[in-house]
């Protein structure tokens, strides 16, 4: 017998049944109802509580009116941060006006090497209130490397994409994906710079991802 | 891990004269303890929340046949491979074989306990595959051949001037003592290892029967660099790690950061489903799950079934004042405080971990802490009940505890000897705090002394509570 025909009929001898006695069927159930259990209320407004919970995740925050504000407010940004003005981005946000910015903008995914590029901008799948959250899903034009690789993230997102809470997220992803399998590779979901307290409990920024994250909130359009 | 719980007591003794780790667990006190009691204030309802945990994972251990069933349909049509090991020395074979078969030189690893109850790191290098940990704490004790002390913090037990001396040897680069100093040097070192390495190896924080996916959190982002970049990544897992749905999830993860590290949600919560899909820049080519009973199978279904709802958030070590005294390397296995001494005894055997479940002040702290309600001081309870009748107490124990059935059966012995006992104790205290009375060592009772002191009797001249209940009776 296998490991796996051992370990599930040692499962069920533990719980005293055979295997023809209806778990499949009420594992499916319970599956299918996709219960919500108690949470907090997230009430009010969610752009404003978003906002909030991200700056205590040491992310920092900007808030534009229309989507053509954002290649100036990222080069704001980079010369505010004395970065290089040139970064990398995912295809959706390539065809804004950056030549006019001043941002050396790639549409491309932030280079594998041990020195990558060191500023990459992309877009949300949506963000969370409840905990200042965004969560981005992976697929060839939204490329997980470039919130990950290079020392300063910056993130567009619109604020028709902000829900209330993880349930909610779920639920977009699978409203807009589904029926069907709708999980891309990867979510990942991201609440600021990389941090770590592994040596004497004391905070540090930039463990292994970004040091930086910037979040432009856009007001209008989507 | 080599097992070192039967050596509990020499250990902590020498744990409580450290004083560089005595000031880190005072500080994690501070950290850990109200930073979890302030997140759990924030949640209006965390009753309720709390509640729907425990439940969540009860009813799906009393399915778990099925959730794994169907975790391994939707994991497989993702395009997984998933592979059940019954022990923890089959995760191993099966680990090597894939590392042969991919012709894998060097795997980069984030954090997993379960990896450490396998030894697979061992394992691997017997195999000639270099073996990288990612996690900052995990690299650091990498490096200084030590075994972690916390689940969550496990290189808590060193001071900045001992990561300094190991990076200084190890890196062969100038010596840094400032923390962020450091922390960018393990940076630079460790993205070389993660743009070079062929295999990517995880454990998982829940695996999802829904969707087939695997979750990591972690707050550096090694945890997205090894499921992301290498181009083989291996998930290890215990089979109760599985919940039912995204919703059930979402509340678990809505518990476990603010148990673990006092955070509302860690950094990088990371759910990945399958290889590298078409069209995708990155991600790994080939993805595999492994499920490991490894004595899980063993506590289903009997009166130890509630501990597979832990989720290692590692919130009752931080609560217990024996792990606070002590830290993690006394209890000698992968798992400390007080979920390790109930998972040391019965992963490795009752007759290892002697002292363990004995470790514990009963003072249910712990249980107060769990997110998921786990009674760890019934389940002790059970464990020492269980050492007794297997004849497992240590031999001072028995005996005194023979003597004194032998004296409390003979009223009149008994009464002379709590008489003499009572005023020998009284005479014999040596220290005063406030306006108590102390003992600091006590002959034969160095058990007792050693680590604390014996509060003297109080009554008038050390009279017995026989005595006292005597006059007391006579003057009404
Ligand atoms: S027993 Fe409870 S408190 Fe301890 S690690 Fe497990 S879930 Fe956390």
């Amino acid at each position: 017998m296998s490991a796996r025909e051992n370990i599930l009929g040692r499962i069920r001898a533990s719980l005293r049944r055979t295997d023809s006695d209806g778990a499949a069927a009420r594992a499916r159930a319970r599956i299918d109802a996709h219960a919500l259990s108690p949470r907090p209320s997230v009430k009010g407004d969610l752009a404003a509580l978003f906002r909030t919970n991200a700056v205590k995740l040491l992310s920092t925050v900007a808030e534009v009116t229309h989507l053509c504000e954002v290649p100036a407010t990222v080069a704001a940004y980079l010369r505010a941060h004395n970065l290089p003005m040139q970064a990398v981005c995912w295809p959706e946000i390539a065809a804004l006006d950056w030549a006019a910015s001043g941002v050396r903008m790639e549409s491309r995914p932030a280079r594998r090497s041990y020195d990558s590029d060191l500023v990459g901008v992309t877009g949300v799948f949506c963000a969370i209130a409840e905990t200042g959250t965004m969560m981005m899903r992976s697929s060839g034009n939204t490329p997980p490397a470039t919130s990950l690789l290079p020392e300063t993230h910056i993130a567009v997102l619109n604020l028709s994409q902000i829900v209330p809470s993880m349930e909610e997220a779920w639920q977009r992803l699978r409203y807009t994906y589904g029926p069907g399998p709708f999980m891309p590779r990867a979510v990942n979901f991201v609440s600021g710079p990389s941090r770590t307290a592994d040596i004497e409990q004391t905070l540090t920024l930039g463990a292994h991802g970004p040091y930086r994250v910037h979040i432009i909130m856009v007001a209008e359009g989507d | 891990m080599q097992l070192t719980s039967p050596q509990f007591k020499t250990r902590s003794r020498e744990k409580l004269a450290d004083a560089n780790l005595q000031a880190a667990l005072k500080k994690l006190q501070g950290n850990f303890v109200k930073g979890r009691a302030d997140r759990v204030a924030e949640l209006e309802n965390f009753p309720a929340i709390r509640d729907a945990a425990a439940d969540i994972r009860s009813r799906t251990l009393e399915n778990l046949d099925a959730y794994l069933e169907e975790f391994e349909r939707n994991a497989t049509a993702a395009g997984a491979t998933v592979h059940w090991a019954e022990t923890t020395g089959e995760v191993n074979r099966i680990v090597c074989e894939l590392a042969a078969r991919y012709s894998v030189k060097k795997a980069v690893k984030s954090k997993s306990m379960v990896t450490e109850e396998c030894a697979l790191n061992e394992a691997l290098e017997a195999a000639g595959v270099k073996v990288v940990e990612t996690d900052l704490g995990e690299y650091i004790l990498q490096l200084a051949n030590d075994p972690p002390s916390h689940i969550i913090a496990p290189a808590i037990h060193l001071t900045k001037e001992q990561v300094s001396d190991v990076f200084e040897v190890k890196h062969e680069r100038p010596r840094r003592t400032d923390i962020p100093g450091m922390c960018q040097e393990a940076r630079e070192m460790l993205r070389g290892h993660f743009v070079t390495a062929d295999m990517g190896i995880s454990g998982a924080n829940f695996i999802v029967a829904e969707t087939g996916s695997t979750l990591i959190v972690t707050n550096e982002g090694n945890g997205r660099m090894v499921t992301t970049l290498p181009r083989v990544h291996v998930a290890i897992t215990g089979i109760e790690k599985v919940v039912p749905t995204l919703e059930d999830l979402s509340t678990l993860i809505r518990l476990l950061p603010r148990h673990a590290t006092g955070q509302t949600i860690s950094n990088y919560v990371s759910v990945t489903t399958g290889p590298q899909r078409e069209g995708d820049s990155d991600g790994p080519q080939h993805f595999h799950i492994i499920l490991l009973d490894g004595g899980r199978t063993k506590l289903l279904g009997g009166d130890m079934q509630d501990m597979l709802r832990c989720i290692r958030c590692g919130a009752c070590m931080n609560h217990c004042p024996v792990y606070q005294s002590v830290g993690g390397h006394a209890y000698g296995w992968v798992y400390p405080g007080p979920m390790g001494s109930v998972l040391t005894p019965t992963y490795a055997g009752l007759e290892n971990a002697r002292d363990l479940p004995n470790a514990a002040t009963l003072c249910g702290q712990c249980s107060v802490a769990c997110p998921v309600k786990i009674p760890l001081p019934d389940l002790l309870r059970k464990l020492r009940e269980r050492q007794f009748e297997q004849g497992l107490k240590p031999a001072m124990e028995a005996w005194g505890l023979a003597l004194w059935r032998w004296a409390a059966q003979r009223p009149a012995i008994y009464a002379m000897l709590a008489k003499v006992g009572a005023r020998v104790l009284a005479t014999m205290a040596t220290k005063h705090d406030g306006g108590k009375r102390l003992i600091h060592a006590l002959p034969m009772g160095g058990g007792w002394t050693d680590g604390r002191d014996m509060p003297a009797p109080t009554g008038t001249n050390g009279k017995t509570f026989r005595e006292l209940y005597q006059a007391r009776q006579n003057r009404q």
